[in-house]
């Protein structure tokens, strides 16, 4: 069942299918035991002309354990799955890096998302930050950790290849974090409904070589800012040869 | 008693529980018709993008937001309450313990009259400007709370205005559930002697009761945003939009066991009697629904976990959420193991009462993956979510309902529907809501999605539309299998075969009354000796034993 799910690009996505794999194998063999003891008491106990049903009330311990044994088993089970997956939870959304290779710049607004970059510098509130509208840019196996926010109404931050969702409040900013494994080009959704064009807030994710990613900052960035930035680095320089 | 009635006293404001509970169930019924057909109009743009709808038209992206928020609306208030809490509830519980009526008549009356007027102030939501509210069914702000975000002039505070007004009808049906059950049981009902059902509607009750009040608090909170902007929800003037999902969740979460409850009696009732066996397990089904119910009320979290909030409250949430699977675990267990040892008639209320269970046990294990933090950050609001709840809620709001009709229309009416309709009626309507509900768990896992209008627009639900055809083709024809159900019920109504005072040969006490009971229920006054799940003792002649008869 779960071989449905789009091919997986972020590193911590491998532990999220491996989480959803074992569940669903988990939940499925209980389910197909149910629905089999089920079956075989609904044809074997039909009705048989001559017959009578046993009286069998189920109050005593004994026959009780029937019943609690299963679910005791069920309960080891669920304890199991919630002590296995809970590292996961830690590591996508409590554990965020400290020392990230990016910070990118996430806002929602009706229905569309603003991606804000550091630009060359890496330094976000300098002349040389720039924006996209719904398309991110992001180097392969680097950290990047995103600061979430809204203008507007709630809506959330999609992307099914990295495995990545997190809803976007408007007077909160809510940091998270991927690092993308494969090159390509992703669909972004806002999973949250957020008004009228909802379905039409789409986005991509470009996972770019870093080479390509650093072309792409330097040519995204203002002449101005360029200039401007290059004259910085000549001063330093002259200063650095005083 | 002895007045003589007019018709308008008798069938219309009626302070009779029989005829209220009629009463929510036809109009429960109606309005499913409405949620129904919304399902429709949004399952065809589904399959069928911007084509124009048969018997509707071209479906936009707002009104497609307005047709899902007012079919799951609709489908939760205003079909799964009436039907399964008030009109069961009120049909079965004076009857089931022995009472002449509910202990308030005419708090009873009012509860219907105020649900009929809640029922017309939210279909006329759809006819003011801008029409039905479009913010979905938990009407989060800020997009509920400023009509700037939505685009809905009057359908939010309509919207709103109508939930209170059912959910202060829902209040005073509880009221009477407790107090009746309570003060007017007959003589040796003792409570560990009541049917399940009757536990399970007061269980329910109180469960609502308990939780309704933050999500009143928080609505109208919401009105004083929409109407006043106060900012309770709008960060601009101070307000916090996660705090409206905590008073939602915090009634919304239980509220799914408000309607999972009366529906595990229903089906409690109907497989004892056609399995001619005593119900297994019966106090530890009754302490695992109260702790299921206790519980319920530490789970709500688990609706938000990507919503914002820290994540370290997420782990707590999760745990519990898991841990509410055993006490159901261990109601479908005992359910199953009932089973055991009988000999099982499969009439058409049995049919819908097993399917009941097939059916729920896959929505129940899906559950695990929306409650498992880790699974979730995916899962959460996409269609896999939709199959899930479609898989617990369609098994407990229609095939439990029409198990249940199926079983008591010879008690309500005093007739018999129609069995071989009614087997087509289960086939049809049991095989064809797989088809219905089962593509929408593979569209989910693909990265689908909810409430978008179009998912073809998405590169990588392209793919997949062919699961969204399979899906709707199967809403036709389950929408076309209610006709025969249809026609069924009315017919059967005034033509179908005579029924007897107990014609299922059951325990419980509402088949020692006349078919069907006249006002005051019973002709003589019960007194009950033993519990209602003595099928097939042994040493006697007949395999039932109502619970008037003698020890």
């Amino acid at each position: 069942m779960m071989n449905w799910l789009p091919e997986n690009v972020s590193t911590y996505g491998t532990d999220m299918d491996a989480v959803m794999h074992s569940i669903w194998n988990i939940v499925f063999v209980w389910f197909l035991l149910a629905e089999a003891v089920l079956f075989y008491f609904l044809i074997r106990y039909r009705k048989k002309k001559g017959q009578r049903a046993k009286y069998k009330t189920g109050n005593s311990l004994k026959e009780m354990s029937w019943v609690l044994i299963p679910a005791a088993i069920v309960l080891m089970f669920d304890l199991g799955i919630d002590f296995y997956q809970n590292p996961v939870w830690k590591k996508v959304k409590i554990d965020i890096p400290q020392d990230p290779d990016l910070v990118v710049k996430i806002e929602g607004q009706q229905f569309v998302w603003n991606m804000t970059y550091p630009g060359l510098d890496n330094k976000f509130g300098t002349i040389d930050d720039f924006k996209t509208t719904s398309q991110l840019y992001v180097p392969i196996n680097k950290k990047v950790v995103f600061e979430l926010s809204s203008k507007d109404v709630i809506h959330s931050f999609w992307v099914p290849n990295l495995r990545l969702k997190q809803d976007a409040v408007p007077g909160r900013v809510i940091k998270g974090w991927f690092e993308a494994v494969k090159n390509g080009t992703y669909s972004i959704g806002c999973a949250e409904l957020c008004g009228s064009g909802h379905g039409m807030m789409r986005g991509q994710l470009h996972v770019l070589s870093d080479k390509e990613y650093q072309d792409w900052v330097y040519k995204k960035t203002p002449k101005k800012a360029k200039k401007a930035l290059e004259a910085a680095a000549d001063s330093q320089q002259e200063n650095s040869h005083e | 008693m002895s007045k003589k009635q007019s018709f308008l006293t008798k069938y219309i404001f009626s302070q009779d529980h029989k005829v209220v509970g009629v009463q929510y169930m036809i109009l429960g019924l109606l309005m499913a018709l409405v949620g129904g057909y919304l399902a429709y109009v949004f399952r065809y743009q589904l399959a069928y993008p911007n084509q124009s709808i048969p018997g509707y038209g071209v479906l936009e992206a707002d009104k497609y937001n307005s047709a899902v928020t007012m079919h799951g609306t609709i489908m939760v208030f205003w079909v799964a309450m009436p039907i399964l809490l008030s009109g069961f509830g009120n049909y079965l519980l004076p009857l089931m313990v022995g009472a002449k009526d509910m202990a308030f008549p005419k708090l009873n009356m009012l509860s219907f009259w105020v649900f009929f007027v809640s029922a017309l102030t939210l279909i006329s939501s759809f006819f003011v400007p801008e029409g039905a509210v479009g913010g979905g069914w938990t009407t989060y702000p800020p997009l509920m709370a400023n009509p700037g975000f939505t685009g809905v002039g009057w359908g939010a505070p309509l919207w709103i205005l109508a939930v209170a007004l059912e959910f202060a009808s829902m209040l005073m049906s509880g009221i009477n559930f407790l107090t009746t059950t309570i003060t007017m049981r007959a003589k040796g009902m003792t409570f560990f002697r009541m049917p399940l059902f009757v536990w399970m509607a007061n269980v329910a009750s109180l469960i609502f009761m308990f939780s309704v009040g933050p999500l009143i608090a928080g609505a109208l909170m919401l009105l004083a945003d929409q109407l006043f902007a106060v900012g309770f929800f709008l960060p601009e003037k101070g307000g916090d939009p996660l705090l409206f999902q905590h008073l939602f969740w915090f009634f919304g979460h239980p509220e799914v066991y408000v309607l999972l409850l009366p529906a595990l009696g229903i089906v409690a009732e109907i497989i004892t009697v056609f399995s001619r066996k005593s119900i297994f397990g019966y106090k530890m089904i009754i302490y695992s629904v109260l702790v299921a119910g206790v519980l319920s009320f530490l789970v709500w979290a688990h609706h938000q976990f990507v919503s914002g909030i820290d994540p370290r409250i997420a782990a707590p949430f999760g745990l519990t959420t898991i841990l509410i699977s055993v006490p159901f675990a261990i109601t479908m267990f005992a359910y199953i193991a009932s089973l055991w040892g009988g000999q099982v008639r499969f009439s058409t209320a049995m049919l819908f009462a097993i399917s009941m269970i097939v059916e729920f046990l896959l929505g129940g294990v899906t559950g695990i993956l929306n409650g498992a933090t880790a699974s979730d950050i995916y899962m959460h609001d996409t269609y896999f979510v939709v199959a899930h709840f479609h898989y617990t809620l369609f098994p407990i709001v229609f095939l439990t309902s029409f198990a249940g009709i199926y079983f008591w229309f010879p008690k309500i009416f005093g007739r018999f529907m129609n069995e071989t309709w009614g087997k087509i009626h289960f086939w049809i309507t049991a095989i064809s809501a797989n088809f219905v509900f089962l593509p929408l768990f593979f569209v989910g896992i693909a990265g689908n999605h909810r409430r978008i209008y179009d998912p073809s627009l998405f590169e990588h639900l392209k793919d997949f539309q062919y699961l969204h055809v399979i899906s709707t083709i199967g809403l036709f024809v389950l929408i076309g299998a209610q006709v025969p159900f249809i026609l069924n019920f009315f017919i059967s109504m005034f033509k179908g075969k005579k029924a007897t005072e107990n014609p299922w040969e059951a325990n419980t006490l509402e088949w020692q009354a006349p078919s069907p009971p006249g006002h005051g229920n019973f002709i003589t006054d019960p007194v009950v000796h033993r519990w209602p799940y003595d099928y097939s003792l042994e040493n006697t002649e007949k395999d039932w034993c109502p619970q008037t008869e003698a020890i």
